[in-house]
């Protein structure tokens, strides 16, 4: 078109998307356009990027791909009673789905919502302005879903784009949980750029189990945008099982009284593997506890950055708020960046974080040997249990058999 | 007397010759130079302290290169910055009396000297009244420095330095804190008015402790400080920066540098005791406190930071070590304290590049009033640093519900055989520690002089013996009056 959209290599890789089909209100619209138009892409000079390079992103060929999986593959069933609906390439396949509807007091729509929101950050405008495919999952008052619901999120093809946004309403006093998978089926260097917004209602509780396990070079950003109101409960599970190069970022606001938040991630890395978490709780009501933990297993050349941050808003007294970020290093040529953060404004609080780095312990591997497990088994079966601190906090027993499954199979774990 | 009119007659020679060439009429009688920053003004500054040649193009350069800079703003902090045109950068050191006699002192000033324990006769040194006791105490200053000759420790003024021992000066000179490291760095490099300098000669062991207390003739350095601390092999020097007495200075903003180089089994301990004006109780006025602080490890040497911060508006401060030697060794102590509208960001950078390197961060914030206090800090392992090991442990404590206080550690480590360990709390003053002391008969305000003394003891138990008691008492006084 004209020249000012040439002008940035934003510009350029926005040229060759297809701008959005999904009926989203104007004015976000407009707020996308403004914060895109004549920006660039950030770079690590940007607080917020500073660990992770946008370069190979801009340069991305894009191609738009017609879908081509016929039914749902094997790896990505993981709960056997979870109600599914699929994703291929950003765009709802409902042949491929479940009937949401079926279920009792869950309603859902394909239309996007009047509830989107807009946060600045280019990933987040790009999936407003270019989003292929928007659904909208309502619990129902009440509602306690026995079977979780299951998001499958598909990249198939070579340079596939895929913007999905997805809206959970999980009304008042409901129960509900969520899991969230990705997985590729014949298919490189796709951009995955997911957008999760969940309202999280009066006494309600919603846990979304995150599964990240794609095998090859595509690179993922998963922005999840999360209120909570009063007394509600809000849990979120992020396993990085697989992936050359992941960006999450979780934003939970606490705007209820007595509302409890957990976040908790795992990553094991290999080769080239790049996992960028970045988390931030804001703390704006008083009463509530949050926590955190992080546990990270880096070798090869991977590279790990875990950035959290905790904010208790000035008012927003007896917050109980703990971070943790562990991590372990196997190689020397893995890199792990490490940064939590804590910024208080009230005076009645007891908050913490802690942040480690370090190795396996040799005693404890000498230990093991004297059991007669070999040097491999040992430190197997050590880094499970630094990462099973994580996986035994989550209740949902088929995501952690699967993530359990999926990490021995990819480093030949056995014991 | 008769001998400094002496120099600035012949300044005044010098200056006249080259006074068109200056773009600016320069009053010779007077000691300042006109507001603003240009080059003129730094031909100025350097030609008043017959500087030689190179320090005047190596001071042009940093200028040339701060003109580049922008101010940094990623500091947790709210300021007007400062107009850099709105600063005289040069101003004789004055030998002047402030006052005529002790009944002229502010009587708000005398009573907290009294509180913190310093003596009449240092009370009136330290605000300036001319009495006879001067004299005495030249003569222990003159005393010490014959001491320190004898074992070839050379400690004097900048100034000094260059005139005398230009060869160190070049060599060490930005050697730690180069000219482009930063915006206020770059500044000081350019307009840097004096500091101290000190060596210690090879495997010397300074027998006191270093403190610019002694140096009563060079007093009142200006706003742009450089120190450079350089102990060469085997040596160890122990140095003391600041004064815990309240520094009623009329300069916003200062700007300086201090560079440690610790050569092979050196070790260096630097204290600093701040405590400029913070401002009135509504956030009007006080000190800007941006300063540089940075020390080199060579092998086996130890570089030891401990900072007891209460004043200035603004601190803006990480004093850090370079582990670049095996087996180095890099400390920070550090207690903040920030009251009313008193805002501070400080920490330390850790960067561990040699083998088998240790670190160890304790910091303590403690923030009262509408005070923001943020500890921000790196620790960063490079790929060769093996066995690299850091522990970092920073606490705050909130004292009333307006305040703030944050932490952002950055922790960066390319080394699997490196180990890092950091935690940090954020809580309230313990409710029930101070009623269990005043079910004791304490009193609320001295509970929480217990309380804060006790939470910071790992930290001033790192100072001098003198100096960490009054810094106690300072502590007690900064946090006077602020129980929310």
């Amino acid at each position: 078109m004209s020249q000012t959209l040439m002008n940035t290599k934003l510009d350029q890789f926005r040229s060759k998307l297809t701008p959005s089909k999904v009926k989203i209100d104007q004015t976000l619209l407009d707020h996308a356009d403004a914060y895109l138009s004549g920006r660039e892409f950030p770079t690590t000079r940007d607080e917020f990027w500073k660990y992770t390079r946008l370069t190979k992103i801009s340069n991305l060929e894009i191609n738009v791909n017609d879908s081509i999986i016929q039914s749902i593959p094997e790896e990505a069933i993981i709960h056997p009673n979870a109600q599914k609906i699929v994703f291929e390439n950003g765009v709802f396949r409902k042949d491929l789905s479940d009937d949401i509807l079926q279920v009792q007091g869950v309603q859902f729509s394909e239309k996007g919502s009047s509830s989107f929101t807009f946060q600045e950050d280019v990933f987040y405008a790009l999936n407003c302005k270019y989003s292929t495919d928007a659904i909208t999952i309502d619990i129902e008052s009440k509602t306690i879903l026995k079977d979780p619901i299951h998001l499958i999120l598909i990249s198939s093809g070579d340079g596939s784009v895929s913007m999905p946004r997805i809206v959970i309403n999980a009304a008042k006093f409901s129960e509900s949980e969520f899991i969230v998978s990705t997985h590729n089926v014949n298919s490189q260097n796709c951009l995955s750029n997911v957008v999760i917004e969940a309202d999280v209602q009066e006494n309600a509780k919603l846990t979304i189990n995150k599964i990240q396990n794609e095998k090859s070079s595509n690179f993922s950003v998963f922005n999840e945008r999360v209120d909570q109101a009063l007394n509600s409960c809000f849990t979120i599970n992020t396993l990085t099982l697989n992936g050359s190069w992941i960006r999450n970022n979780v934003r939970v606001n606490v705007n209820g009284q007595n509302a409890e938040t957990h976040l908790l991630g795992a990553y094991v890395t290999n080769e080239n593997q790049h996992v960028d978490n970045h988390t931030l709780i804001d703390h704006l009501a008083p009463n509530c506890q949050s926590n955190e933990l992080y546990k990270g297993v880096l070798d090869g050349k991977s590279t790990g950055v875990f950035n959290g941050k905790v904010f208790v808003r000035k008012d927003a007294q007896k917050i109980n708020a703990f971070q943790s970020n562990g991590n372990v290093l196997l190689s020397d040529d893995a890199t792990i960046n490490s940064k939590p953060e804590l910024e208080i404004y009230a005076d009645d609080v007891k908050c913490s974080h802690g942040s480690t780095t370090g190795q396996l312990d040799e005693d404890a591997v000498y230990y093991l040997r004297t059991r007669g497990l070999s040097e491999k088994s040992a430190r197997h079966l050590l880094v499970t249990a630094f990462i099973g601190d994580v996986l035994e906090k989550i209740e949902d027993e088929h995501v952690v058999k699967y993530a359990e499954n999926a990490l021995s199979m990819r480093y030949g774990w056995s014991f | 007397m008769k001998k400094q009119s002496y120099t600035e007659n012949e300044l005044a020679k010098d200056l006249e010759n080259q006074e068109y060439k200056f773009g600016f009429v320069t009053n010779i009688e007077s000691d300042k130079a006109p507001k603003g920053l240009n080059e003129d003004i730094i031909r100025f500054i350097s030609a008043k302290k017959n500087e030689p040649e190179w320090l005047l193009e190596h001071r042009l350069k940093a200028f040339e290169i701060w003109k580049t800079m922008t101010e940094p703003e990623w500091a947790h902090v709210e300021y007007v910055k400062p107009d850099f045109q709105d600063i005289t950068y040069y101003s004789a050191p004055k030998q002047k009396k402030k006052y005529e006699s002790w009944d002229d002192v502010d009587p708000e000033l005398k009573e907290t000297m009294s509180k913190l324990g310093i003596s009449m006769e240092e009370q009136q040194r330290l605000t300036g009244v001319a009495v006879d006791f001067v004299m005495d105490s030249v003569s222990v200053a003159t005393s010490f420095k014959e001491k320190l000759k004898e074992l070839g420790i050379i400690f004097c003024s900048f100034s000094d330095a260059v005139q005398e021992h230009p060869e160190l000066v070049k060599k060490y000179m930005g050697s730690v804190v180069p000219m482009t490291d930063n915006f206020y760095a770059a500044l000081n490099s350019a307009v840097f008015s004096d500091g101290s300098f000190c060596y210690i000669p090879k495997g010397v062991k300074c027998p006191m402790e270093l403190s610019t207390y002694f140096r009563i003739n060079e007093g009142g350095t200006g706003q742009f400080e450089r120190t450079l601390v350089v102990a060469d092999e085997g040596s160890y020097v122990s140095y003391l920066e600041g004064c815990t007495a309240p520094q009623r200075d009329e300069n916003q903003l200062h700007a300086a540098v201090v560079e440690l180089v610790a050569l092979e089994n050196a070790e260096i301990k630097y204290s600093t005791v701040q405590n400029w004006y913070p401002g009135d109780k509504e956030g009007k006025g006080g000190v800007y406190n941006f300063v540089t602080k940075r020390g080199i490890c060579e092998r086996n040497s130890k570089i030891s930071w401990t900072q007891v911060e209460t004043g200035s508006a603004i601190t803006w401060k990480y004093p850090s070590c370079i582990l670049k030697g095996d087996n180095s060794i890099g400390e920070f102590y550090s207690v903040a304290v920030t009251n009313n509208y008193q805002q501070a960001d400080t920490g330390t950078k850790m960067i561990h590049l040699g083998k088998n390197t240790r670190s160890t961060i304790i910091s303590k914030g403690i923030s009262a009033g509408k005070s923001q206090n943020s500890y921000r800090g790196l620790v960063q392992i490079h790929k060769n640093a093996d066995n690299a090991r850091n522990f970092s442990q920073c606490d705050s404590l909130l004292m009333t519900d307006e305040c703030g206080a944050h932490t952002f550690p950055y922790i960066e480590c390319k080394n699997s055989t490196a180990k890092i360990e950091h935690e940090a709390t954020t809580s309230k003053i313990g409710e029930d520690q101070i009623f269990y002391c005043l079910q004791r008969g304490i009193s609320e305000e001295k509970a929480i002089g217990l309380i804060v003394n006790g939470y910071c003891k790992d930290v001033l138990n790192q100072l001098p013996m003198e100096f960490a008691v009054e810094a106690q008492k300072l502590l007690t006084i900064s946090l006077e009056g602020s129980v929310g």
